[in-house]
């Protein structure tokens, strides 16, 4: 009954998405409000349907209802209720219900605070959207439809991947989606104007803010994946380049791009054609990712060929939005008014470069992620890119990015002054020297490479302080004066610092990481000690428990430094009697922003454990400063003048509006 | 400066960005990709000792020689040949004799691929997709070994490697966690 329902549920917001898909344009074409103010209610109603289908299936799941296909195929009766829950989005059909679901939730969002909107704009913009979430729903109901009953009930399920059985599941799947899909927000609102042929300054205050809150769960999405798979996988790896990680990297840096540009359109009405463009890649590439993690394109490019309903359904999707838009794009965009003139050396400036180099860093992704696939379906070959090509392509372009962002948030609109901006970061480019010296000292005959570009890090950090001291007179004025502009400073300042400072903390991490990670391999019995990195780890004896839906081998470590008893670690090794697999759970041991991580192997004969231990130095930090720049963005989203739904405000906020 | 002037600026910066990413990224296509090879191709294509490369194929049950200090020897198997591999390191939990396996590393002068990265991709019905598509092409696919891996691209098929530290930078199939 519920399966039933859930389907049916799906099958209507089909209909009303259809219907939110002509009846607005038409309103729109024949200047009938009435008509226009279909899109509302239709956008809230499909998320009330949709959001009754999920529910059925998260009920299908909950209640272990192995007569359809979907909860018997990854659920087990034994397995633990969050991990029911969560399996729901642990599969192709379930994820892409998520993935539609959220699209109606962006959708409603937009209907339910968008009253301020410009009416036709509004009309279209949920359109464009209802044009996406058919597309995706015919999807769902023809190819991967998670309702299927089996004729024949098992009793009991499959249980879904062991390794998916984690709490990193819980969060890390919905918050990509949150972002990905956030994305489709700024790709309807750059297809609507492209449609409507004109953008207004409303536009650009509306894109920034989706756009902004898509990435700040991109961003969020991507740190939780990479931690997941530091802990989960049992190696101590934490990027990999692997093209599903590529699939979310590449709509972030063009989220990225796309943000700073949206700044420049908002204050100074310049680079409109360009934000345009950046809003439908961005989008594009969220759906560049979608094909590649759903299609199984990836998996196989045989499986693609044999059973290709699915890719060849999403590929066709990814074209038909992809080549629609940009044809759109390529047709309107000349009609489109251009704007604010700037100097090279500007803040304007300043945000085209990050563009540049945002994007072209972008475009390498692409080609490293594609290029493979591309090789082997026209010529055979088999060849794997991994981090060597991209630590030789991507970082390079990242390097200058850098340096030029401490300068970017102190140039002036329209024409800057880059001497001035240069003194004022001296006092950062000591820091960073100083840092560079002391490592350099501390390290000595180390890589070079490790100094100088921590010093780099340090520099973005101190760069971004420095313009805050700037802005809030820190130094110049009595502290009093300094904190009542500090106050009075906007949100979306603090939000710039945060996240510029984000950038250079995560830098620090991963250049530790890798530069100075240590690691111990070896076989240990009970009572054997391992020493890394100047701790000393006891394997104190190994144990066997029974957990919920698997067995388990728990050794017992116990760490000292220099003697002195610190913690216990357990890490251990899981066996799922439903798949006949093993997962391994390492342990990890935080002190300050460096862990210890244990995982185990292999049991031999003679009762030894292989053992693979890792120090790694101020790890901690590459997922902090994510977690900062996703702070920062919050700020600024928080910014009165940014605050989704917020009335426009009364006066301009600052003196920065332009001055045309 | 004229508009013409600002203009003409910004297309030649980006231009010159652009022309350094394409120079980056040819430079290392030539030097950073790594080929696929099977047993048979290997013996065919007289890979040079020490140049790198992917492996893939079946562990050829029965093979698997634990030495001492996590060292490992095993053969890796295909229509028609086998190689011998070795290792050190922890083999990844999914590594089993008769299942698919690609071991990336390069070839010693005594014709033992040595192997610094092992991974095995598969779960009871998934294997390598590498190993799966050479399988095929030589007409050795077992319908059992792909019944799923075929219809459900995304079950996750879990994903393992194990590495050697001092090694080459991590490079991972991690279908699993997406």
């Amino acid at each position: 009954m519920i399966a039933e329902a859930g389907h049916y549920a799906l099958v209507l917001a089909l209909a009303l998405a259809l219907i939110q898909s002509t009846v607005p344009i038409l309103g729109a074409r024949w200047r009938d409000p009435a008509l226009m103010n279909v899109a509302r209610s239709t956008a809230l109603a499909q998320l009330l349907f949709v959001g009754a289908s999920f529910a059925a299936l998260v009920t299908l799941h909950v209640t272990s209802d192995f007569s359809v296909v979907n909860v018997f195929e990854n659920s087990h009766s034994l397995k633990p209720l969050i991990y029911k829950i969560t399996g729901v989005w642990g599969n192709h059909e379930g994820s892409m219900l998520l993935w539609v679901s959220i699209l109606a939730l962006f959708g409603g969002l937009v209907a339910g605070f968008g009253n301020n909107l410009p009416l036709s704009l509004r009309a279209h913009v949920l359109a464009v959207q209802a044009w996406i979430a058919s597309a995706f729903y015919l999807f769902i109901l023809i190819t991967s439809n998670p309702f299927l009953r089996i004729a024949n009930p098992p009793i009991e399920g499959r249980d879904l991947n062991p390794v998916l059985q984690d709490i990193g599941l819980a969060v890390h799947p919905p918050m990509l989606y949150l972002g990905y899909v956030g994305f489709s927000i700024s790709f309807s609102f750059a297809v609507a104007a492209l449609l409507e042929g004109r953008i207004d300054a409303a536009w650009a205050r509306w894109v920034r803010p989706w756009t902004l809150l898509a990435w700040i769960f991109l961003t969020l999405g991507i740190a939780m994946g990479s931690y997941w798979a530091y802990y989960e996988l049992g190696w101590g790896g934490w990027w990999f380049w692997d093209p599903v990680e590529n699939a979310s990297l590449m709509p972030w840096l063009a989220g990225t791009a796309l943000l700073h540009s949206a700044v420049v359109m908002e204050k100074r009405d310049a680079l409109k054609v360009w934000t345009i463009l950046l809003s439908i890649l961005t989008f594009s590439l969220s759906l560049l990712g979608t094909f590649l993690v759903r299609s199984g394109v990836l998996t196989s490019v045989h499986a693609f060929a044999t059973d290709p309903t699915r890719g060849v359904f999403i590929l066709l999707i990814l074209c038909i939005f992809i080549g629609g838009s940009l044809t759109l794009y390529a047709w309107r965009a000349p009609a489109l008014k251009q704007g604010g003139l700037f100097a090279p050396i500007s803040r304007e400036g300043a945000l085209v470069l990050n563009n540049l180099f945002l994007t072209t860093a972008c475009a390498t992704v692409f080609i490293g992620t594609l290029y493979p696939l591309a090789l082997e379906v026209l010529t055979g070959d088999k060849i794997s890119v991994g981090a060597p090509f991209f630590n030789l392509t991507f970082a390079p372009l990242f390097l200058p990015l850098m340096i030029a962002v401490p300068f970017g948030p102190l140039l002036a609109w329209k024409r800057g002054d880059l001497l001035g901006a240069a003194q004022r970061l001296v006092a950062a480019g000591v820091a960073a020297l100083v840092a560079i010296a002391v490592l350099w000292a501390w390290t000595r005959g180390g890589s070079a490479f490790a100094p100088l570009a921590i010093g780099l890090a340090v520099f973005v950090i101190a760069g971004a302080l420095s313009d805050l001291a700037e802005r809030t007179g820190l130094f110049r004025l009595p502290l009093g004066a300094a904190t009542r502009r500090a106050r009075g400073l906007p949100r979306s300042a603090w939000g710039t610092v945060f996240a510029h400072a984000g950038v250079g903390v995560a830098l620090i991490g991963i250049v530790c990481e890798t530069t100075w990670n240590s690691e111990y391999i070896g076989s240990m019995k009970p009572d054997d000690v391992a020493v890394i990195a100047g701790y000393q780890l006891r394997l104190d004896g190994v144990t066997q428990r029974q957990g919920p839906n698997y067995r388990e081998m728990v050794a017992q470590f116990t760490v000292s430094l220099d003697g002195e008893r610190l913690s216990t670690m357990t890490p251990s090794k899981r066996s799922f009697t439903t798949r006949g697999s093993t997962t391994t759970e390492a342990a990890l041991l935080t002190r300050g922003a460096s862990q210890l991580y244990i995982s185990l192997g292999e049991t031999a004969a003679d009762g030894a454990i292989a053992v693979r231990v890792y120090h790694k130095p101020m790890v901690l930090l590459i997922w902090f400063g994510p977690v900062l720049m996703a702070f920062g963005g919050l700020l600024s989203l928080s910014d009165r003048r940014l605050r989704v739904g917020a009335p426009k405000p009364a006066k301009a906020v600052r003196g920065l509006q332009a001055a045309e | 400066m004229t508009r013409r002037q600002r203009r003409l600026t910004m297309i030649g910066g980006s231009l010159a960005v652009l022309a350094v990413a394409a120079a980056l990224v040819l430079n290392a296509m030539r030097d950073s990709i790594v080929f696929f090879s099977t047993p048979a191709a290997v013996a065919e294509k007289h890979i040079p000792a020490g140049k790198r490369f992917r492996l893939g194929g079946l562990v050829q049950p029965g093979s698997l020689v634990r030495g001492e200090d996590l060292a490992v020897r095993f053969l890796v198997a295909d229509d028609s040949a086998t190689l011998p591999v070795s290792y050190k390191g922890i083999l990844p939990d999914l590594f089993r004799e008769g299942q698919g396996v690609v071991a990336e590393g390069a070839l010693d002068t005594s014709g033992v691929f040595r192997a610094d990265t092992v991974l095995a991709k598969h779960d009871e019905t998934y294997m390598p997709k590498d190993v799966a598509d050479a399988l095929k092409k030589q007409g050795h696919w077992k319908d059992s070994y792909g019944a799923k891996a075929a219809g459900t691209p995304e079950k996750p098929g879990a994903a393992q490697r194990a590495s050697q530290t001092d090694q080459a930078p991590p490079r991972a199939d991690r279908g699993a966690i997406q």
